[in-house]
């Protein structure tokens, strides 16, 4: 194509990804079709939309050439909800308040196994595959949701910004395969389930425990609320 | 609608002043949640328009993590050389993860859960 016939879409271009509308547009838009992609394949958990859309924009970033700060002016309108979601969290806790309480025990010792099991491998397996002490300080707390991994990380001598970027890294894992490994286990609970993912996978795992049933969906916003406490409090101490 | 995203955002804002006022190293929105659930104690139910706003935004938690997935992609040159191992680690670690947590869950809380 001649520069003269490029000249005014590449104008437009310039505009349109300049403002936030383009970039929360495309996010919606990316979004839905993979939800629907993921609805007409009978939910396989391999088709987990979170995932599928983060590929696709972020090739679609790479292949623009549209830097993630410029994405992100737009995207932010989507990204502030999370707040106000993770209060409503609280709803289905509330409900199933009483098969948390009959649970209390059960809730509390998988909780720490999982915690435990979760971090500490990630920092044995990273030792013996030999990473440097920085990245084993930024792979701990990945389990927990990024504002609290970014501070753990910070204070341990990590990077935070890559902390953020495990923390993702790891609940697109927990959701893409729990259901899977949950499958092969023959983990029947819904209950332990929604525990499982929201200790070790916060809140993408929790998102995908939602899809699951109300019961799991409860048991992921206390597992990964209740984690991120630990986390907070524990990891520093032994860094 | 409205008065539930509004209850919604109000909490949030009461657990960030508190979190920030203590230098509690939890993140604002959890506290929001702790508070939240320390009122629905106590009033025994969920207001319907708690209950309207809180369910859709839940019911679309998963497209609230895209903006900050997409951020991956900003990091991609500093993982390049370790990607592999770093993947490595994360997928067996949150499978380990993930399989002790459900397993111990099962047991401690016996069939009687298995829904």
């Amino acid at each position: 194509m001649p520069f003269e016939a490029i000249a005014p879409w590449r104008e437009l271009w310039v505009y349109l990804s300049a403002t936030p509308l383009f970039s929360l547009t495309i996010t919606l838009a990316v979004y839905l079709v993979w939800e629907w992609v993921h609805r007409r394949a009978g939910l396989h958990p391999l088709l987990n939309p979170v995932a599928w859309s983060i590929a696709t924009l972020g090739a679609l970033l790479l292949g623009s050439g549209l830097p993630y700060p410029a994405y992100f002016a737009g995207a932010q309108f989507i990204h502030f909800l999370l707040g106000p979601a993770t209060v409503a969290l609280a709803i289905p806790i509330f409900h199933q308040r009483r098969r948390v309480a009959a649970h209390a025990k059960a809730v509390a010792v998988a909780l720490l196994a999982g915690s435990v099991t979760a971090a500490g491998s990630a920092v044995a397996l990273g030792a013996a595959l030999g990473l440097d002490a920085t990245m084993l300080r930024t792979l701990a707390p990945k389990s927990v949701t990024s504002p609290i991994a970014m501070a753990v990380s910070e204070q341990m001598g990590g990077i935070p910004a890559l902390a953020a970027v495990f923390v993702i890294v790891t609940g697109i894992l927990g959701a893409l395969f729990g259901p899977l490994l949950f499958a092969a286990m023959r983990v029947r609970s819904s209950a332990a389930k929604g525990l499982a993912l929201g200790v070790v996978a916060h809140g993408i795992g929790t998102a995908r425990a939602m899809q699951i049933d109300p019961v799991a969906g409860a048991f992921a916003a206390l597992g990964m609320g209740l984690n991120g406490v630990v986390t907070a409090v524990v990891l520093p101490w032994l860094g | 609608m409205l008065w539930g995203l509004t209850a919604l955002l109000a909490l949030q804002l009461a657990g960030e002043v508190v979190v920030r006022f203590f230098h509690w190293p939890v993140p604002g929105p959890v506290m929001g949640l702790v508070f939240a659930l320390a009122l629905l104690f106590p009033l025994g139910r969920v207001p319907k328009p708690v209950e309207d706003a809180g369910g859709t935004l839940l019911r679309h938690l998963s497209l609230l993590f895209v903006p900050a997935g997409v951020g991956v992609v900003a990091h991609w040159e500093r993982l390049q050389q370790a990607w592999l191992v770093i993947g490595v680690v994360l997928l067996v670690s949150t499978l380990l993860g993930l399989a002790v947590s459900a397993w111990v869950f099962e047991r401690l809380a016996g069939g009687e859960d298995a829904l």
